[in-house]
């Protein structure tokens, strides 16, 4: 028996199903608005806010709209998404159909990533179970009309597909290529009909704010972070594991919480975080400071950091789609630059170029994965300058 | 209507529904996903059979074949084994773990063996690392891993 988890909101009790029949009784634009005012922003990351999304695709005319959950985590270092969705998938399909119910949407999709296969049964025991007890299907719950399901597509194996738009085109059967944007899925979305894109956790939170009330929700969290994380710790610690915090926890507090000892340094954001030193362990777990999907990695004193950057890198070149010029070839630059370093061969020059090719790579990248590639580094390289020796050039 | 459609339009023409499917595309993954899942791989001759029924070209199937990680246009073996090569996995010692499997299969990371049995291979992050190191074998997750569970492993897939 799973031990039962704690938390300020996802991890919080719930009736099952409450959030979706208090949804009903409701009305379409008040759960809209519920979920616009409770500020709650995506969990994947990115932070877009969802209340936005889900009214772009509310008021976008077509009659045919999708809800999708983006189940890809993929990012080194998280394993939340699968906690949820071993522990608590009905609250996440639940979040789902009230989606579906507010944005006006027949037709839902889970993206599971590959890696996760060995869930599916699970989640299809419990898609089967709300088609049994009508809270998926025609007319949910006796409300006319309100017809809508859930399907589970697979990924095969690409972290790029947790970018949402590269997400759409592996749905529809191509490479996972991010699309330019806009337009946005919310009215340009899979199969070109208007669609909502919500991470896993994003979901969960959704009875919850319909349920208890936007005070409730905001009282968590800070000004512009409201809620709550989720944050998956892994590393040099004695309690590894998922863990809900409000927003505005400082790492200090979390090192605390996981028994970490003699940390010299937390990569906050996985492969596309940054690397934080000691000096910075105040900081604090929000969009407007440490934004992050929820990955924190733990090194411990011992630890070498440019092994650290070269494994993200490493990850990035595997996982580039290779279709924007400076994320496919600055990575491999990236890399070999850093060998110098590690062989103590690197001047300060070299540095100078890492940073400005950082840039370049920022700027000029479409998606997410070439814009942070080289975050890891050069965070890396400017907190961390005791970890490296430049030879004069 | 076309067997691989799920979803499908309706557009008025005139005084005329016609019904058009918009979604036979996207059943491209889950068709090749199928097709590995029986024979292993997706081999040259289902790519073209695939690309017919679907009505787009065999360069599009083989670029999305070759595209994502799980696919493979080349037999494997019988059983898969994937070391998760995040950092977490790394810095609880995935790579003594490579070096155990390698041990007891007699292959380098990216082989078969012989007999075409067991395929060892490196992966991205799969999202074990509060248990690291771990690996997929054949698809279900695996932590905690040591030399003694490698060689049980591999016993078991032997069988």
């Amino acid at each position: 028996m799973l031990k039962k988890r704690k938390g300020p909101v996802i991890f919080s009790e719930i009736e099952p199903f409450a959030g979706l029949k208090r949804s009903l009784e409701i009305g379409r634009s008040e759960v809209l608005d519920r979920v616009r005012s409770s500020g709650i922003r995506g969990r994947g990351g990115a932070g877009f806010p969802t209340g936005v999304k889900w009214n772009l695709t509310a008021t976008a005319s077509d009659e045919k709209k999708y809800v999708i959950c983006n189940a890809d985590e993929g990012e080194p270092g998280t394993f939340k998404d699968r906690v949820l969705l071993i522990e608590y998938a009905r609250l996440v399909f639940e979040g789902m159909v009230i989606c579906a119910f507010a944005v006006g949407a027949d037709e839902g999709i889970l993206y599971l990533r590959g890696e996760y296969i060995s869930l599916l049964p699970g989640l299809k025991e419990v898609l089967n179970k709300m088609r049994k007890d009508n809270q998926l299907g025609k007319n949910i719950f006796g409300k006319k009309g309100f017809c809508f399901d859930i399907k589970i597509r697979l990924g095969v194996g690409a972290y790029v597909c947790g970018e949402e738009t590269s997400l759409i085109e592996s749905l529809e059967g191509h490479r996972g290529e991010p699309r330019n944007r806009p337009p946005f899925p919310t009215n340009t979305g899979f199969n070109g009909h208007p669609t909502v894109i919500n991470n896993v956790e994003t979901f969960a939170a959704i009875a919850h704010i319909v349920l208890k009330g936007v005070d409730w929700f905001k009282s968590f969290g800070t000004d512009k972070s409201s809620g709550s994380k989720l944050i998956s710790v892994s590393g040099d610690c004695r309690k590894p594991g998922v863990y809900e915090i409000p927003f505005g926890t400082t790492i200090k507090k979390i090192l605390k919480m996981v028994d970490a000892k003699d940390t010299k340094a937390v990569q906050v954001g996985g492969a596309s975080g940054i690397c934080i030193a000691k000096k910075d362990f105040t900081r604090k777990i929000a969009f407007e400071d440490l934004s992050t999907g929820g990955s924190v990695i733990i090194f411990g004193k011992k630890r070498n950091l440019l092994n650290v950057a070269e494994n993200f890198l490493n990850f990035f070149a595997e996982e580039s789609c290779g279709q924007c010029t400076p994320c496919r070839e600055g990575i491999p630059v990236l890399i070999e630059r850093l060998k110098k370093i590690k062989n103590t061969k690197a001047a300060k020059g070299d540095i100078e170029d890492i940073l400005s090719l950082s840039e370049t790579m920022r700027l000029a990248s479409k998606c997410g994965l070439g814009q942070t590639a080289s975050d890891a580094l050069t965070s890396i390289l400017n907190n961390f300058k005791k970890e490296y020796i430049l030879v004069k050039s | 209507m076309d067997k691989f459609c799920s979803v499908s339009k309706i557009i008025t023409e005139g005084k005329k529904k016609i019904t058009i499917c918009d979604d036979k595309r996207s059943q491209l993954i889950p068709i090749l996903r199928q097709i590995q899942k029986k024979e292993g791989y997706i081999s040259d001759r289902n790519m073209q059979n695939v690309a017919f029924s679907l009505g787009i070209h065999p360069v599009e199937v083989y670029s999305v074949v070759t595209f994502y990680s799980f696919l493979n246009t080349r037999k494997k073996g019988k059983h898969i084994i994937r070391v998760s090569n995040c950092v977490s996995s790394e810095m609880a010692g995935a790579k003594g773990i490579v070096k155990a499997f390698e041990k007891e299969l007699g292959v380098k990371v990216g082989e078969t063996t012989k007999d075409k049995k067991i395929s060892l291979e490196e992966t991205s992050c799969i999202g074990m690392c509060d248990q690291a190191p771990a690996a997929l074998i054949d698809g279900k997750m695996v932590g905690r891993l040591t030399n003694k569970k490698v060689k049980s492993i591999v016993e078991e897939l032997k069988k």
